[in-house]
């Protein structure tokens, strides 16, 4: 039971997820308020603060080209959050976990159902970006809106690799070498502000092993309205890495929880 | 086919009496440490049964591996027919749980956190609000069910816990230490609620280290030590089989010194613990002679489960 590195997936996850969602409903005000205002504040300042000395990059407004960085960096962000603070507080903190195992439910359907709420908020958190970008005008082909199931895989795949991190930590202050270590390099080399080309291509190659870029490369060509490449290829690198994060979380979280 | 049911009977026949628990052999190693050794144990339909032990004696272990929330190390396991841990989910689908340390939802006010447990065992609508007004009028909370659970004295969360672990309408209620830290008043009313709960048929399974409640709520116990169990029987039996029906105590450097004085021909077992000491006798009369013309104080109560667990697990500190 312990031993093996394949989780059980299961519906049972949905319970999981509902709780989550019951509890986030009482502060939905205040959430949906930050899912909104934030991306406008990073568009109002960065676009036009930042626009301005950039002027377009091709034939593309700077605006345009970091709302489509942003909505997958927020993405990355929110359910990183979700998977490591809020996660690690429900299962340490809180004993939510505990007195989710003496229901009948699995760890396992425990990990699925946090990490999928955690894809869930970064799809919250997406969707209110396409708005924003809809309304100021950076937005106007349909086609965006299908950079949103990108989205939910993006943040599956983030929030696993959390919940990796949450199964090895000991406290909160663990939490801050994977933002600094693995976070904001990602959203540095991901071509979220910038073009990736700027950089040397020795970067350029390591940035392509990490999965962000390759949601950007997906979800930017969506956003502007054009058609992405090697959709395939990237969508598999990124749930390569959800899926192989699954199995290694719920792997560890049965180690450290079912001892 | 025939060969099955064959075997099947076979299977029955072997496990004797019927059980809601049975473990053979059970064992459980930590880097190499053996906190459960091999123990043996069987729980009976309808019956409140009691694991005693000093702390660090492998009681939760046992609890966490009839749950299926610990692995065995090896030896069988079978809670409500379910092997354990292979089938420990559809084992929790019957069976109520109360943890040591309450896990009530924080996120939840007293209502909600039985709503959403509920909808973990999958009940819906009309069924769900029902059993929630159930369990609301049980655990006696009906005027705090919109307040959150930090609002709440510790009695009050043990009672919502109860609750919580009822849900389900279980076949079997599994407590771990369910009276530690609550005031005389508060547990007095768990106790009654547990009795209330076997007059309706449910088994119960509680660990505890307080002797009157063992006493009075249990049916049967096991005392557990060191990961072993060390005895296994009906209360009034274990009492009977391992210690004299009288107990005198005396104490302080006179009643030493006259117990040092004494020959072997004290009609006593005595049990020196620093400057007290326990006389377990078969008759109290020429004991109590005794002290009476040695002029010493003295206590003479009847043996209860506290003299047969110290004799079993000993008189030392145990951390």
């Amino acid at each position: 039971m312990t031993t093996s590195l394949i989780p059980q997936l299961s519906l049972r996850f949905i319970p999981v997820w509902r709780r989550n969602l019951l509890v986030w409903r009482k502060i939905m005000v205040p959430s949906i308020l930050g899912n909104f205002g934030e991306p406008v504040l990073y568009l109002l300042a960065f676009g036009y603060g930042f626009g301005q000395l950039v002027g377009d990059l091709g034939d593309l407004p700077y605006m345009v080209f970091l709302a489509s960085g942003i909505i997958c960096s927020s993405a990355m962000y929110t359910a990183s959050f979700e998977g490591m603070y809020s996660a690690y507080t429900r299962m340490s903190e809180q004993k939510t976990w505990d007195g989710l195992l003496g229901a009948p439910l699995n760890l396992d359907d425990i990990v699925l159902g946090e990490i999928i709420w955690a894809a869930t908020k970064a799809l919250m958190s997406a969707a209110a970006i396409l708005v924003v970008a809809t309304l100021l005008g950076l937005v106007s082909d349909p086609r965006a809106l299908l950079a949103l199931p990108v989205i939910l895989l993006a943040g599956f795949t983030f929030a696993a690799c959390a919940m990796i991190v949450t199964a090895l930590s000991r406290s909160y202050d663990f939490f801050l070498y994977y933002f600094t270590l693995a976070i904001t390099p990602m959203l540095l080399l991901s071509g979220v502000f910038f073009p990736l080309e700027q950089l040397p291509d020795m970067i350029v190659i390591l940035a392509h092993l990490l999965p962000l870029v390759h949601v950007v490369e997906v979800v930017r060509p969506l956003m502007i309205g054009e058609w992405p490449t090697h959709v395939l290829l990237h969508l598999g690198v990124v749930a390569a890495y959800g899926g192989g994060a699954l199995s290694l979380s719920t792997w560890l979280l049965r180690r450290r929880l079912m001892c | 086919m025939d060969t099955v049911a064959l075997t099947n009977d076979f299977t029955a026949q072997a496990a004797g009496e019927p059980h809601i628990a049975r473990a053979c052999g059970l064992l459980k190693r930590y880097d190499g440490e053996t906190v459960v050794d091999h123990i043996d144990l069987e729980v009976r339909p309808g019956e409140c049964f009691g694991l005693l032990g000093p702390n660090g004696a492998g009681k939760t272990t046992t609890l966490r591996m009839m749950l299926g929330l610990t692995p065995p190390d090896g030896g069988t396991l079978h809670v409500l027919g379910e092997p354990i841990p292979a089938r420990a989910r559809e084992a929790r689908l019957r069976l109520g749980i109360v943890p040591q340390f309450d896990n009530l939802d924080p996120d939840f006010t007293v209502r909600e956190n039985l709503t959403t447990y509920a909808g973990y065992f999958g009940l819906k609508g009309a069924a769900r609000r029902q059993r929630v007004d159930e369990l609301m009028a049980f655990a006696n909370l009906g005027q705090r069910e919109n307040l959150g659970i930090e609002a709440l004295s510790g009695g009050m969360k043990r009672r919502l816990t109860l609750a919580r672990a009822l849900i389900n309408h279980p076949e079997l209620v599994v407590l771990d230490e369910p009276t530690t830290g609550l005031d005389p008043q508060a547990r007095h009313h768990i106790w009654q609620c547990l009795r209330g709960l076997k007059q309706q048929g449910t088994t119960l399974i509680l660990t505890t280290h307080y002797m009157e409640e063992a006493e009075r709520l249990c049916d049967r116990l096991a005392i557990m030590d060191r990961g072993r169990i060390v005895a296994q029987e009906s209360p009034q039996a274990l009492i009977a089989q391992h210690i004299d029906p009288h107990v005198l105590e005396i104490n302080g450097n006179a009643a030493m010194r006259w117990l040092d004085g004494q020959a072997d021909d004290l009609p006593a077992r005595a049990h020196r613990v620093g400057d007290m000491a326990l006389l377990y006798c078969h008759e109290a009369a020429p004991v109590l002679e005794r002290l009476e013309r040695a002029g010493l104080r003295y206590l003479h109560r009847p043996a209860n489960l506290e003299d047969v667990f110290m004799k079993l697990t000993g008189h030392e500190l145990r951390d």
